[in-house]
């Protein structure tokens, strides 16, 4: 288990970002995988005295506390009327409620975790962290940031009317995922994510005008296969990368043909 | 450091160490009935209430929970008897050893939600593991301790 020396109930995030800067020190966030570690911490510093517990939402956005709890994004009826619901469906295989009372979203983004449904599921949304240094970055670009010791301080979801699909794939239920996949259709995008490959989750930005040739089953799978293949997968005790790939490829299908049934036409 | 939190409707305070877990702290004060599992997070044999959600008190730093207000089965003995009766009735249990967190979360369902059907109770119970049995014994008590409850009420 870890050790830790000192807890910091933080005052400010200026406070929690000066105690961040110590290379032996790390934020909180529900402690769910850093207690696994071995780890051991000069200062933990906890943000849950910072009121960042809230899921506010304007017109054109959410605005996600990084200490909200997976199950208060699970359970959000606003955020999960958006979005076809894919937000809810990634979240609700993890484990249990009172896991997902605990795991914070800021912990699940910044750790950047191989496994992560909900990266996964918001690397295909319109979604953009807030650091306490490095301002607003969408998670496109913060996937591909080392991690550092800024400090995450908001999820933010743009609202547009893009319809998704969120599937995992699990040997069993509330285990982490074989495979975590993402889908989403804007106007003229097709987004395509994977995670738990088991690496951490990346994205692919599809023209729309791309898919026009694929009209029959075989175009489908076709596609399907080689759009899989544009993603890296490896190999753990929970599957093979050639079969990760291939559940790539069905879940690319099934996708398609959900997202064809909630957006084609309208 | 010095914390204080409620524990089963009573003030303490005492020392700990940055690091001392929920689960330890109120095993020290007595409630034997959370226990520690497993130690990755996934048995939900620790599940306490903290400012009445479910929580994991193997992942929860004492620390944290300062302040707040912490229940387990041993302050809420009467519901927790109440249901037991109707897990006794189907026989539901054998060795028991994951009953406190189990009902503790069945406790916490009841009041978070309403008339839940079988896939939201098995969903909402998901992380509540029993290596005897096969749930089916568990599920008919939950369900007839619902009904008895909507009874009540209507």
């Amino acid at each position: 288990m870890i050790r830790v020396k000192n807890y910091v109930r933080a005052a400010s995030l200026e406070e929690a970002y000066q105690l961040n800067q110590k290379r032996t020190n790390v934020v909180l966030g529900g402690m769910l995988w850093l207690k696994m570690g071995k780890r051991s911490v000069q200062t933990v510093i906890d943000l849950s005295g910072l009121g960042l517990d809230q899921i506010e939402e304007d017109e054109e956005k959410f605005i996600i506390g990084a200490m909200c709890s997976l199950r208060e994004l699970e359970v959000n009826h606003s955020l999960n009327s958006c979005y076809d619901g894919v937000i809810k469906e990634s979240l609700q295989h993890i484990v249990g409620v009172q896991f997902r009372n605990c795991a914070t979203i800021g912990g699940s983004i910044f750790g950047r975790f191989g496994f992560s449904d909900i990266l996964t599921c918001l690397l295909t949304l319109d979604t953009y962290v807030e650091l306490y240094q490095g301002g607003l970055v969408s998670l496109h670009d913060f996937i591909k940031l080392p991690r550092d010791n800024d400090i995450l301080v908001r999820i933010i979801i743009r609202k547009d009317r893009r319809s998704a699909v969120y599937q995992s794939f699990r040997r069993t239920r509330t285990d982490f995922p074989i495979l975590a996949s993402a889908a989403s259709f804007t106007e003229d995008k097709l987004y395509l994510s994977f995670g738990a490959r088991p690496m951490k989750a990346e994205v692919l930005e599809i023209n729309r005008s791309d898919l026009a040739d694929i009209n029959t089953e075989e175009d489908f799978k076709n596609f399907a296969r080689d759009t899989a293949k544009k993603f890296k997968y490896g190999s753990n005790m929970r599957g093979s990368a050639e079969y990760r790939e291939h559940l790539a490829a069905v879940s690319i299908c099934r996708a398609l043909k959900a997202l064809e049934e909630v957006s084609y036409g309208n | 450091m010095v914390i204080k939190m409620w524990l089963n409707g009573k003030l303490i305070e005492d020392v700990i160490d940055a690091d001392t877990l929920l689960l330890d702290f109120v095993r020290k004060h007595g409630c034997y009935s959370v226990k520690r599992g497993c130690e990755t997070a996934n048995c939900g044999l620790c599940t306490v209430l903290l400012d009445e959600k479910p929580v994991l008190s193997c992942s929860v730093l004492a620390a944290r929970a300062a302040e707040r207000r912490v229940e387990t089965l041993e302050g809420v003995r009467e519901e927790a008897e109440e249901f037991g009766g109707f897990l006794a009735d189907q026989g539901a249990e054998q060795c028991g050893f994951c009953s406190p967190g189990f009902i503790i979360n069945v406790l916490a369902m009841s009041k978070e939600l309403e008339a839940p059907s079988e896939d939201e109770i098995k969903a909402y119970l998901s992380g509540n593991l029993c290596r005897c049995t096969g749930y089916m014994g568990q599920l008919r008590a939950i369900k007839s301790y619902l009904d008895q409850k909507k009874a009540v009420v209507s």
